[in-house]
C-alpha cells in the first residue's frame, strides 16, 4: 500500500542489509488528545515479519513500546542481486501492510 | 502449519476475542501461511512485573554474557525514540529479547531469527523513565542476558 | 619663531584637507554600515569559541549537539531513516505539484530554487522590508495566483519548507546587510535579541549567549552561532517545528506574549541570527529531541 512503510536494501558480498521504516502511530493508549481529552486507543504493530525470496528471515512481536514510525533494521546473508526481499507487519486492529524489494 | 490460534479458548469466548480470533483466520487468509510462525505472546507482553514476562518468553533460568553486543545511548534524547542496537555473538542465536525495565510493561519485543539472518537487530524504542535496557538471547533453548542503564530525561525548555 | 617650510597657497590646502575629511566621513560611514555586522558576527564566534576549544566552526550547526557525542550518535542513528520521512515526502509532492496556472515553485527561483535558502533573509529594497525564504515561497504563490500559506501553520508551509529548504543542503549561510537601511533592521533583530523580555525577563542573549553550553532544566543550551542553519526541525522525531515556530515557543517559555510567525519582528530576528551564522552550511529537515 502507498507510503505506508518504505524500504532500502543494499548487498554488500552475499549479505543484504535491510532498512525499513513503517508508518504507525503506535499509541501506548496512555496519551490524551489534546482537545478533546479522551484517551488516544492503543494502536500498535502486532507482529511484523520478513521474507527473503518467500522464505521467512525475521519474525518479530513487539508491543506498543517500540517507538512511533517503527524503524527496523536487519542483515540477511546468502542474498544475490534479484533477490527478493518483503516485510510486513500486522497490528492489534488487524490492520496489515507490506513492502517489497528487489536486491539490486 | 503452526497455527497456534488452535490453543484452547476458554469457553464463552468474549468479543473481542472472537474478533482476535477471527481477524486472525483474516489474517492468515492473506499472508503465505508459512510467515506466522507465532502467536504474540500476550501474557508476556502484558505482564507488568519483569519476572512474570521472563517467565511468559521461557526465560527460567538466564546467564549474564559478555557476548551481547549492546549500542543504547547513555543519555536519550527523547524517552520515546531510544537507538537500540543489538549484535550476539553467541553461537545458534535464535531470538532476542529487548526489556525497558522501568516501562508499565517491561517486554518491548521479541525477534525470532530465521534461515541464514544475522543475529543483529537495530529499532528504536520507548522508555518511560530511565532504567536498564536488558537484551536476552535465546540459543540452543538457553537463555543469556546484558544489559546497561539509559537516562531518560524530561526536556525543560526542550518542551 | 618658527619658519614655516615652503606651503601650498592656502586655497589649496583647505580643499585638500576637505577632500581629506570628506573622504574620512565617506569610509567612517561606509565601514560602519558593513563592519557592525562583522564585528558582532565574529565577536560571537571569539566568545564560544573560547568555552568550547576544539569544536570545529562547521559543527555549530548541530547545535547542543555538539557538545555531546552520545547525542550526536543518537541523531546520526535517526537521520539514517528519518521517521518523519512521509512529511519530507508531502514536502516535495507540495513542491512538485504545478499550481493552476502550470507554473511550478522551481520557476520562481534561480536554479530551479536549488542553493538559494543561505541567501534569505535578505533586505528588499523596494519594500524596507526584510525578506525571508518563507515569504519568497508565499510570493512565488501570489505572483502565480493562489493563496498564500501561514507561516505558522506546519500542515502547509512547514511541510513546504521541509522540502524545499533542502534544496539548499550544504549551502553556505550568505546573508547580506548592505546600506543603511538594511543595517537598520539588522539593528532591530539585534536589540531584539539582547532585550530583556516575558515574566522571567530573559533575553535570547541570557542562555544563548551568556551560558551556551551549560544545562538548563536538563537541556544543553544551544550558542547562537549556528542556530539559524538546521530549519525546520523535527522535534522528538514528528513535531515539524520552523524557526519562526521555535522563535514563538522560546518566548512562551521566558512568559512573554510572542510575536506572530511572519511578523516583522521575527524577520529581523533571524536577519540577525542568520548573519550570526554566515559560512555555516545550512542543512533542512533534521531531528532534534
Amino acid at each position: 500500500m502507498a507510503d505506508q512503510m518504505k524500504i532500502r536494501a543494499t548487498l554488500q558480498n552475499d549479505v543484504a542489509d535491510v532498512k525499513v521504516l513503517m508508518f504507525h502511530p503506535m499509541e501506548t493508549g496512555l496519551r490524551k488528545d489534546p482537545s478533546s481529552g479522551d484517551i488516544i486507543p492503543l494502536h500498535f504493530i502486532k507482529k511484523v515479519f520478513a521474507t527473503h525470496n518467500g522464505k521467512t528471515v525475521l519474525d518479530a512481536q513487539w508491543s506498543q513500546a517500540v517507538s512511533k514510525n517503527p524503524f527496523l533494521n536487519f542483515r540477511v546473508r546468502g542474498a544475490k542481486a534479484g533477490d527478493k526481499i518483503a516485510v510486513g507487519w500486522e497490528d492489534n486492529k488487524g490492520e496489515k501492510a507490506s513492502i517489497e524489494t528487489t536486491l539490486g | 502449519m503452526t497455527i497456534e490460534a488452535m490453543k484452547p479458548q476458554p469457553l464463552s469466548i468474549t468479543g473481542s476475542r472472537r474478533r482476535t480470533v477471527l481477524g486472525l483466520l483474516a489474517a492468515l487468509a492473506a499472508f503465505p501461511l508459512r510467515v506466522l510462525a507465532a502467536e504474540w505472546n500476550k501474557p508476556a507482553f502484558e505482564a507488568h512485573a519483569i519476572p512474570d514476562a521472563l517467565k511468559a518468553i521461557g526465560a527460567t533460568s538466564i546467564a549474564e554474557s559478555d557476548k551481547i553486543e549492546l549500542k543504547a545511548p547513555e543519555i536519550a534524547e527523547n524517552g520515546a525514540i531510544v537507538p537500540v542496537e543489538i549484535t550476539s555473538r553467541i553461537p545458534g542465536t535464535e531470538a532476542v529479547y529487548i526489556i525497558a525495565e522501568k516501562n508499565p510493561q517491561p517486554l518491548v519485543a521479541e525477534f525470532d531469527f530465521a534461515g541464514a539472518t544475522d543475529p543483529f537487530i537495530s529499532t528504536r524504542i520507548k522508555m518511560g523513565e530511565t532504567a536498564r535496557v536488558r537484551v536476552i538471547v535465546r540459543a540452543g533453548g538457553k537463555f543469556y542476558a546484558t544489559a546497561r542503564e539509559v537516562k531518560v530525561t524530561i526536556g525543560g525548555c526542550g518542551g | 619663531m618658527r619658519k614655516p617650510a615652503s606651503r601650498p597657497r592656502s586655497a589649496e590646502l583647505i580643499w585638500r584637507r576637505f577632500r581629506l575629511v570628506v573622504a574620512a566621513i565617506l569610509a567612517a560611514a561606509t565601514c560602519s554600515a558593513v563592519a557592525a555586522p562583522e564585528d558582532d558576527r565574529t565577536a560571537f564566534i571569539r566568545h564560544y569559541q573560547e568555552r568550547f576549544p576544539g569544536v570545529p566552526l562547521d559543527n555549530y550547526v548541530d547545535g547542543a549537539l555538539m557538545l555531546s557525542t552520545d547525542a550526536k550518535s543518537q541523531f546520526d542513528s535517526i537521520m539514517e531513516f528519518p521517521p518523519f520521512q512521509s512529511d519530507l515526502d508531502k514536502g516535495r509532492a507540495l513542491w512538485e505539484t504545478p499550481f493552476a496556472n502550470g507554473r511550478t515553485y522551481a520557476g520562481c527561483f534561480a536554479d530551479g530554487g536549488r542553493n538559494v535558502a543561505g541567501d534569505y533573509p535578505r533586505f528588499d529594497a523596494a519594500s524596507g522590508k526584510v525578506v525571508t525564504f518563507e515569504m519568497a515561497l508565499n510570493d512565488c504563490r501570489r505572483r502565480n495566483g493562489e493563496k498564500v500559506f501561514a507561516y505558522g501553520d506546519r500542515a502547509t508551509m512547514g511541510v513546504l519548507t521541509a522540502h524545499a529548504r533542502s534544496l539548499s543542503d550544504g549551502m553556505r549561510m550568505n546573508i547580506k546587510v548592505e546600506g543603511s537601511d538594511a543595517l537598520a533592521k539588522y539593528e532591530l533583530g539585534k536589540r531584539f535579541y539582547f532585550t530583556r523580555i516575558g515574566q522571567f525577563n530573559f533575553a535570547c542573549s541570557s542562555c544563548h549567549y551568556a551560558h551556551a553550553g551549560q544545562i538548563l532544566r536538563t537541556e544543553i543550551i544551544s550558542p547562537s552561532t549556528g542556530q539559524a542553519t538546521h530549519w525546520p526541525v523535527f522535534r522528538a522525531g514528528d513535531n515539524l517545528n520552523t524557526l519562526h515556530l521555535r522563535i514563538r515557543r522560546c518566548m512562551e517559555q521566558v512568559r512573554a506574549a510572542p510575536f506572530p510567525a511572519g511578523s516583522e519582528e521575527l524577520n529581523n530576528l533571524e536577519y540577525f541570527l542568520a548573519y550570526l551564522s554566515n559560512g555555516l552550511p545550512l542543512r533542512a529537515s533534521v531531528y532534534r529531541k
